[in-house]
């Protein structure tokens, strides 16, 4: 056990856990934010999908200690109500089906689109690789196109 | 820190205090109804609505339902909101805004006015679960009448206040408008201080679809805002005060039987609860780590028991079936109209086990309180898992509350309530609140599969090029989707159930996925040996209009007469399951040189009759062809001595983006034809679709699912 000092959505915790404990766990279970998902455990899904400075990362595998002090960012920390572009184009696309996947999904394409304003079809199929078990995969890049316009 | 209550995190509608009507004892019924969900106008459905109920407090005689036939509820409160209670549930198929779009149109309501109560057994009347198609076409007819129904009695009690014709009053957005006056009343308004309960009537005039403007619209996601801000709360995100974690310590291998378990180094530290009962050991802790971190410490010894492996599969399950020992004079006679053909195909089709993978595992918050259970979980089937709790905790089902909240995706993956029975087991015996989620391993290992099977068949065509024999036999997968829907001058079809060495059980479309892949490829070969345009064959051979229908439609919007390019082919498919059909076209492409096989477009046309809403009804075909693509092409369950051996997303491979084609989907409205269901048919021509486009780009006729798991190679 360590107390570590977290910076997440620009809120300032000190939390009391094992500096191994990957960062999902200490998000969900005892920030109590819980938008980010756990879908595999191995980073091959990217459910838990979180930012760590402008970098999409998958919060499910990076220990808790290796992330002190730097700046975290959740779905719950891009807008206070899904206000940001990338939400409102996936709202205006319709894009979830069971959701489970989508905190995920919009916090990789946030991260994309700060890296790269114009994505093509190439470019979302090379930087997304997170999964949808619904297949909401068509609209996704709809909704990533469409955020990249109005954005 | 601030911990959220759960009171915040479910979606009960406000106007309820479910937890005073749980520990009142009460089930909702047509006696107590007003009393505890408040006043106002409610119909009650049922599942035949055979019989009509008089106004509450009068003739309450025998010629009354059991509250067992009760289907629905559709209850106009007095503030002019509307509640529907329906046992169903919203797994992303989006039902929750479509049977709400239905009951908006019939009632002549706003659709923000409605709000669905669903999957809850304590305020929804029994549903068997949400599976099968069958929301659409059974639920959605019997909510559309009963809110006719509603609608015209609010007609006739303000033609009654007002002392005019009935004809004189009109029913519009949520409000009676007196033709002669203009003046208007809101829902709300006229039955405020009533306490009504009115019977089905089957005479109420429902709005025929081409009149449609709430249903049959696109109107988006009801509460979407919540699941693209990561608000919505799922079971895996709900906590409770003082809840507790639990795990659960599995077997190595399945058939294998515990022999001794040393469980005193789980006690990690003070937090941590070991329980040990009959067949079952778990722990809790306060956090999930520490739960999984106890169990590793437990040293358990198990005897394990042989299973058979993928690598005999096929020959298992046929030793396996079950025979049929009368034989059926129509296969004698297949067998006879087959030697007797000159133009005839025999063939086998191997299909493997594949796992459903709902994103979110199953997972359940359970909490016991004055002998009252109850469970938040993520299953199709409340009532079926509250029927589980009460067999396995010898309670009452009145005492258990089995909660449903949306939740990430099932796919038919998720009729049991495992997770459901352990994390009860666990709160009872530590008493406190526990939640279980699994882990993606056990989700992979303890829940579920898609059935393998093995299908053998025979088929002949006469010089005319009509089918003139077909013999079919389905081995272990199922019988769904068996029957062939071309024309046979003589037909033998059978399913022979066996013994599975893996657990399995539902799945999107079930066996149809497996069985019309084989009568496709075998269609297709058949075509090609009679060198006939594989389209053309099938018309020919078809008198289903609507199945033509859609052939007609894809292979049009594919441009199915097109030149292909070299190494390409185009590959069609078509097939129909509970009254909606699906033909798929495919594109592919072979690079001999590397040896890729690529998808290069797809096209798919859907026709299921009225659409409820084309946009959510394009999701759902989007998402099942999409589904049924790694289903095609790589999805397989590896095992071995009862063990799986690909138990991850890094073994168990899925689609992803990158292997996601261009798709065009073409959506037939027919209008004249009442809507079916639409989350299962579109996945079952996506993998004919493609084996037969691998055989015309490269003329290799494959014969499994998955078909190229480890990719296609030409040359040894």
């Amino acid at each position: 056990m360590a107390t570590i000092n977290l910076t997440v959505n620009k809120k300032k915790y000190e939390v009391d856990a094992d500096p191994q404990m990957p960062l999902l766990w200490v998000i969900r279970d005892f920030i109590g934010l819980t938008g980010t998902k756990y879908g595999c455990g191995i980073a091959q899904c990217g459910a838990c999908t979180v930012h760590v400075g402008d970098a999409a990362v998958r919060s499910c595998t990076i220990p808790v200690e290796s992330v002190r002090d730097q700046q975290i960012t959740t779905i719950e920390g891009i807008s206070k109500d899904g206000e940001h572009p990338v939400q409102r184009a996936w709202e205006e696309i319709d894009v979830p089906q069971c959701g489970y996947c989508q905190s995920g999904q919009i916090m990789a394409a946030v991260a994309l689109l700060k890296s790269n304003s114009k994505p093509t079809d190439e470019d979302i199929n090379e930087s997304m690789t997170n999964i949808c078990r619904c297949g909401t995969y068509n609209r996704i890049k709809k909704a990533i196109k469409l955020a990249s316009e109005n954005g | 820190m601030d911990k959220l209550s759960l009171a915040d995190k479910t979606q009960r509608p406000k106007a309820i205090n479910a937890s005073e009507i749980q520990s009142s004892g009460y089930t909702i019924n047509r006696r107590n109804f007003f009393k505890l969900l408040g006043g106002g106008v409610a119909i009650a459905l049922t599942h035949s609505y055979v019989y009509a109920w008089q106004e509450l407090g009068q003739s309450m005689g025998s010629a009354l339902p059991d509250e067992e036939s009760i289907a629905a509820w559709i209850h106009i409160l007095e503030d002019g909101s509307i509640s529907v209670f329906t046992g169903k549930v919203e797994v992303g198929q989006n039902i929750r805004t479509s049977l709400a779009q239905l009951v908006a149109e019939e009632l002549a309501v706003p659709l923000p006015r409605i709000t669905m109560t669903m999957g809850d057994t304590l305020l929804c009347p029994y549903d068997q679960g949400t599976y099968g198609s069958r929301t659409t076409p059974y639920m959605g007819p019997k909510l559309r009448k009963a809110a006719a129904s509603l609608k015209e009695a609010l007609v006739e009690m303000a033609a009654t206040q007002w002392k005019i014709p009935k004809e004189s009053v009109q029913a519009k957005d949520g409000q009676l408008i007196h033709s002669g006056s203009g003046q208007a009343l809101d829902y709300g308004e006229i039955t405020k201080g009533k306490k009504i309960l009115l019977p089905v009537n089957d005479q109420a005039a429902l709005t025929p679809p081409q009149q449609w403007t709430i249903a049959g619209t696109s109107v988006p996601k009801t509460n979407g805002r919540d699941f693209v801000s990561g608000k919505h709360q799922y079971v895996s995100d709900m906590e409770l005060p003082d809840m507790v974690y639990g795990k659960i310590l599995r077997a190595p291998s399945y058939g294998a039987s515990l022999v001794s378990a040393a469980i005193e180094k789980a006690q990690v530290s003070a937090n941590v609860t070991v329980v040990q009962e009959e067949g079952f050991i778990g722990v809790t802790a306060p956090d999930p780590q520490t739960a999984a971190n106890a169990l590793a410490k437990i040293d358990a010894q198990w005897h394990a028991a042989p299973q058979p492996a993928k690598a005999e599969i096929f020959t298992y399950l046929k030793e396996n079936s079950r025979q049929n020992n009368n034989e059926d004079p129509a296969q004698a006679e297949a067998r006879k109209a087959f030697e007797a053909s000159t133009i005839r195909l025999e063939q086998r089709v191997e299909v493997q086990y594949i796992a459903h993978v709902p994103l979110e595992p199953r997972a359940a918050v359970a909490t016991w309180g004055d002998g009252q259970l109850t469970v938040w979980t993520g299953t199709q089937r409340p009532f079926g898992v509250q029927e589980e709790l009460a067999e396995a905790f010898s309670v009452p089902k009145s005492s258990i509350r089995v909660f449903m909240p949306d939740t990430g995706s099932a796919y038919g993956g998720k009729h049991s309530g495992e997770a459901a029975l352990e994390a009860a087991r666990l709160a009872k015996a530590v008493g406190k609140p526990v939640k279980v989620v699994w882990t993606r391993e056990e989700e992979f290992k303890w829940a579920y599969f898609r059935p393998a099977g093995l299908i053998e068949m025979a088929a002949a065509v006469d010089d005319d090029g009509l089918i003139s024999s077909w013999e079919f036999h389905n081995y272990n997968s199922g019988g769904a989707g068996i029957d062939l829907p071309y024309e046979a001058s003589v037909k033998h079809i059978q399913f022979h159930p066996s013994r599975t060495p893996l657990k399995q059980g539902s799945y999107r479309a079930l066996a149809s996925t497996a069985n019309i892949f084989a009568i496709e490829s075998m269609m297709d070969d058949l075509a090609r040996q009679l060198k006939q345009n594989p389209l053309d064959f099938r018309l020919a051979n078809l008198k289903d209009e609507r199945l033509k229908g859609v052939l007609k439609a894809a292979a049009g919007k594919f441009g199915w007469e097109k030149e292909k390019v070299a190494d390409h082919g185009y590959g069609i498919a078509c097939g129909f399951v509970k009254n909606s059909y699906i033909a798929t076209c495919v594109e592919v492409a072979y690079n001999r040189s590397s040896e890729q096989l690529s998808v290069l477009r797809i096209v798919a046309a859907f026709d299921c009759g009225a659409i409820v809403n084309p946009l959510h009804l394009e999701n759902q075909v989007m998402g099942c062809v999409l589904q049924g693509l790694g289903g095609a092409l790589f999805e397989e369950v590896d095992f071995k001595d009862g063990r799986i051996l690909n138990p991850s997303l890094s073994s168990y491979r899925v689609p992803r983006f990158a292997d996601i084609p261009p798709l065009d989907i073409v959506l037939l409205d027919r209008k004249d034809i009442p809507s079916a269901g639409a989350g299962e048919t579109p996945i079952v021509g996506i993998a004919p679709a493609i084996r037969n486009a691998i055989a015309d780009a490269t003329g290799v006729k494959l014969s499994s699912l998955p078909l190229i798991p480890q990719g296609l190679k030409l040359t040894n």
